[in-house]
């Protein structure tokens, strides 16, 4: 597939994108579209970019062939993209970084964040602290409740970590609250947005902030084996870890694209969180995408094991590459996520996020048919620390 | 001339101002809606806003979630919406329903399917939060030939050059968001509201409504100064809130009617 020039002026991405919110945002969303393009072009804002990711973050972050892995599965060859090697444990501090300097370059001292697994709080806390500003995080009580080390993380870099109590109390009421604080002090704060969805040009800023993980990828993979994976595969709830490495291999033939997203306790229950595989197109969060939602255009709660994937939507471009054709999109549900989990866990010495998992559990599943020398790069977009207390309770382990 | 224009033009000439008051369809439950929208009218309302229940409210406050979420309890959608105001309408040919709500329903239900069904229902006006004119003209264009009024937001964040803009698609009147925030927040800065309200002017010769904020009749007397219609909508959600089931009706007739009182004073 050629290279497109999508989002177009307005945001839009095909039919999916735009930006539906209420009108005090619309100035705001302007003002931001307006600093980023001239950003964008700044040769020095690109180089203290480049300088944070490198001397801060750790990039490049390293590909690892997970050799004991692939034989004992008896196909093809599985790579992992290490972003789990990253300053604060995933890619999300990609785009937060991004977003800050931002920020600092629209003299806005108050960040606040959404964030479901507590990676993205993290992350936006961190570089608060970096910069000297002052950041509110909304998180809902549930997520609080199975990711309380990210909690304590937030409060130790000097967050204020909030409590969302409305609706799912999971991310996306997250959402909704810090949209409401952002209403309210929209001249003083920048929202730090923490994937690439909501209204433009967020899933385009959080898409370029983010693509640095495929453009690593497009030299490291050819230095390894000499060529291109046959397959690129990376979780996706709203979908920035995924576009990152995704987005850079959209003109490269040959190489498949697969988004996974959560299949919790099955499709079939309707207990998930795969608005591609089983969501119809609506307006959510100030975009329009693949939806759960019930008849009467309700938002449907979700369930996944990964309280970084339960979300009922999908950041736009994804659901134009899912029309187009050029990304499929498949599920995993939370047995097969955690059976990968701990599969990383023995096999390599690496205990990934419940998130990247479902990456992670969708090449175990095709790799045993390819051939040895097949190669599928994994985003490991996210280190599984976070997690070992969920995985104990469901694996039936004491701690 | 359709009947949000008819009240407005009746109104001017009785020197009056229009009161609009909101409640969330289905709340406390659906067969309240519509006896509080008669005890609404019987307080001195002028024109209603029926609010459509979402299961995620982004541009409200506490009070109006919790309307929502108590009508989504009883399984209330947009179809039931619809329901109820055409069984008002059934009993009151001339008080104007405006339904505001957010884009999704709308999106499920189809922009086609809805247009017809609420003009069939007797429904005036249609004010959606979250589609600025940027995402609405082909929806607005339905909605005027369907016959309703496409109501839109202009916000203090607005710049002067957007007005014309949302000035142009809109219909019905124009609803100035009177605060940075959501519904329901306590700090309506009155000569902020007054500074605005003339570029706005200057823009449409359309009718402007304020609302956000307003809590009592003496500030909604103060906002009818400069504006044409005050719109009270948590406070009125907090009175049904408050009271009894027996209660309820009379609660919510005798706030509108304080308040009608202070308008007309």
């Amino acid at each position: 597939m050629q290279m497109y020039d999508l989002p177009d002026a307005q945001g839009h991405f095909g039919p999916y994108g735009g930006v539906f919110v209420a009108e005090t945002l619309v100035a705001a969303l302007d003002e931001l579209k307006r600093e980023y393009e001239v950003a964008r072009h700044d040769p020095d804002f690109l180089a203290e970019y480049r300088h944070e990711l490198k001397h801060y973050v750790g990039r490049p972050s390293p590909i690892y062939h997970a050799r004991r892995w692939s034989e004992a599965l008896g196909g093809a060859q599985i790579y992992l993209k290490r972003e789990d090697l990253n300053h604060t444990g995933a890619h999300k501090i990609n785009n937060t970084i991004g977003q800050a300097l931002l920020a600092r370059r629209m003299g806005k001292k108050r960040v606040i964040a959404e964030t479901g697994a507590g990676q993205h709080g993290v992350a936006s806390a961190t570089v608060a602290a970096r910069y000297g500003m002052e950041c509110v995080v909304y998180m809902g009580s549930e997520d609080i409740k199975r990711q309380s080390p990210n909690v304590f993380r937030m409060k130790l870099l000097g967050a204020k970590v909030v409590a969302v109590e409305s609706g799912s109390k999971t991310l996306k009421d997250a959402l909704n609250e810090a949209m409401r604080d952002w209403v309210t002090n929209v001249e003083s704060t920048f929202y730090i947005l923490g994937t690439a969805a909501g209204p433009h040009p967020y899933p385009m800023l959080v898409r370029d902030f983010q693509r640095v993980i495929g453009d690593e990828c497009l030299t490291q993979m050819p230095e390894m084996i000499g060529r291109q994976p046959d397959a690129v595969i990376a979780c996706v709830g709203g979908g920035s870890n995924a576009i990152g490495i995704f987005y850079p291999y959209i003109p490269v033939d040959g190489v498949r694209l697969i988004g996974v997203e959560a299949g919790g306790r099955g499709i079939r229950t309707g207990q998930h969180a795969a608005p591609l595989s089983a969501g119809t197109p609506g307006v959510l969060h100030g975009f329009r995408s693949y939806l759960m939602q019930d008849g009467n255009g309700q938002v449907i709660e979700t369930h996944s094991i990964s309280a970084g994937l339960d979300y009922p939507g999908v950041g736009p471009e994804h659901a134009w590459l899912k029309d187009s054709g050029r990304a499929e999109y498949v599920s995993i549900d939370d047995d097969e996520a955690l059976a990968a989990f701990h599969n990383l866990c023995r096999y390599e010495g690496i205990i990934p996020a419940l998130e990247s998992s479902h990456a992670l559990a969708h090449a175990a599943r095709i790799a045993p048919a390819m051939g040895k020398d097949k190669a599928l790069l994994v985003n490991l977009s996210g280190r599984g620390d976070k997690d070992i207390d969920t995985v104990a309770r469901l694996s039936g382990i004491e701690l | 001339m359709s009947r949000i224009a008819a009240t407005f033009t009746a109104l001017k000439a009785q020197n009056k101002k229009a009161l609009i008051p909101f409640i969330t369809a289905g709340d406390p439950a659906p067969d309240r809606t519509v006896p509080l929208m008669h005890a609404l009218v019987a307080g001195g309302a002028d024109i209603l806003e029926l609010g459509v229940p979402f299961s995620d409210p982004m541009a409200d406050g506490p009070t109006i979630q919790r309307a929502s979420e108590r009508a989504l309890k009883h399984g209330v959608g947009l179809k039931d919406v619809l329901a109820m105001s055409a069984e008002f309408r059934q009993t009151n040919a001339s008080t104007p329903v405006v339904l505001m709500g957010y884009a999704n329903p709308i999106e499920a239900m189809g922009w086609d399917a809805f247009c017809g069904a609420a003009a069939q229902a007797g429904v005036d006006g249609v004010l959606t939060v979250d589609y600025p004119p940027e995402e609405s003209a082909e929806f607005a264009a339905k909605c005027a030939a369907a016959g309703l009024d496409n109501i839109y937001l202009l916000a203090p964040t607005t710049p002067v050059e957007r007005i014309a803009t949302v000035a142009k698609l809109a219909r019905g009147f124009i609803y100035y968001v009177s605060l940075k925030g959501v519904t329901g927040a306590a700090t309506l800065d009155l000569a902020e509201v007054a500074a605005h309200l003339p570029a706005i002017h200057a823009a449409t010769g359309l009718p402007i409504g304020v609302g956000f904020g307003i809590r009592d009749a003496q500030t909604a007397r103060q906002v009818a100064e400069v504006a044409d219609a005050v719109v009270i909508g948590s406070r009125i959600v907090q009175e049904i809130e408050n009271s009894t089931p027996e209660t309820m009706l009379n609660n919510v007739k005798n706030f509108v009617a304080g308040v009608r009182a202070a308008l007309d004073k």
